[in-house]
């Protein structure tokens, strides 16, 4: 399946937003998730299927003015 | 003591996290700046996050409240988008929000700006508008449900200060009783101290800070010139004259010749 994560496309296997969050090795209470364009909150990343060509963002906190 | 969202707030110097030359840097300033809200942002990150986790522990770790920004969004649906993932990460309502409207002066989108205000207070949010000092745009926005505005005296970054007083001092007069915060443009104490000789209630600054040589006691200078700034816009100012007026009593001066 293919991924646009972080605006990069990557060839992954993870069925869900949380599998793929650990096979990229992210991890923290820190982190932000959209899928296509829509927030998709921490405790329903287990539970949400990604689908071929999906646009995944993660963000985490950065210095900011 | 001003209130920002039913939140008390003692010091009126709000500051930004960006461009400090270390993470140690940045401490020493947010202390001695005696700030009590600081803004940060969210970006994307490919080292799984331990940058901004280092980042998150920082300012956890300094006690300050945290504001959100939506910095280089934009769109509508970008800010609104990234505002929804600031609040997830930072559990908070607040949220800055800041829609670039043009590349060279980072002048805000105020059309953009107003539609996100209203669709962000519609779910909960407690919005801080980055805006100008056009005083339409300030009533859309305080119609859209804002209840704090903070409009810009020169473009971000800058330093030029003040650009158009006479604005800011009919923005101050038009809102009575909505928080004022002049965010961006600021270069130094004595600007800041001017438009807190206005009336207005806050100064959101960073650059001004964190570009300084030694940004820790910039920090401590905008504090103290904020703070003179507030305590003499309540002393109430005397208002320039065009003659002079002698300051020592002439009554009972002695006669030589």
């Amino acid at each position: 399946m293919t991924l646009i994560v972080n605006g990069e496309m990557l060839e992954m296997s993870a069925a869900t937003l949380s599998e793929l969050l650990l096979a990229l090795e992210y991890e923290g209470e820190w982190l932000a998730t959209a899928v296509n364009g829509e927030l998709v909150h921490r405790e329903i990343r287990g539970a949400f299927r990604l689908s071929d060509g999906d646009r995944v963002e993660i963000l985490s906190p950065m210095q900011g003015g | 003591m001003l209130e920002l969202y039913g939140t008390r707030i003692t010091s009126r110097l709000l500051l930004g996290t960006a461009r400090y030359p270390s993470p140690a840097v940045l401490a020493d300033a947010v202390r001695r700046s005696g700030s009590e809200i600081v803004t940060v942002s969210l970006r994307r990150e490919t080292a799984g996050g331990k940058n901004g986790g280092a980042f998150f522990e920082l300012i956890r770790e300094l006690g300050v409240r945290v504001l959100p920004n939506t910095a280089g969004c934009h769109s509508v649906s970008e800010a609104v988008l990234t505002a929804k993932m600031a609040r997830e990460v930072f559990s908070t309502n607040w949220i800055k929000l800041e829609i670039i409207g043009h590349h060279d002066t980072l002048q805000p989108d105020v059309f953009g700006l107003v539609e996100a205000a209203r669709i962000l207070t519609g779910e909960d949010f407690e919005v801080f508008p980055y805006t100008t000092d056009d005083l339409v745009v300030a009533e859309r926005l305080v119609d859209a449900g804002c209840q704090v505005l903070m409009p810009w005296c020169a473009p971000i970054g800058s330093a030029m200060g003040p650009q158009n007083l006479p604005a800011l001092r009919a923005m101050r007069a038009h809102f009575p009783g909505v928080p004022l915060i002049v965010d961006a443009g600021i270069g130094r104490p004595s600007h800041a101290a001017a438009v807190m000789e206005l009336g207005y209630d806050a100064v959101l600054l960073n650059t001004a800070v964190a570009g300084a040589a030694d940004p820790g006691s910039m920090a401590a200078a905008f504090a103290a010139a904020i703070e003179a700034g507030n305590a003499a816009y309540r002393a109430g100012m005397l208002e320039p004259r065009d003659m002079a007026i002698p300051s020592t009593p002439v009554i009972g001066k002695a006669v030589f010749s």
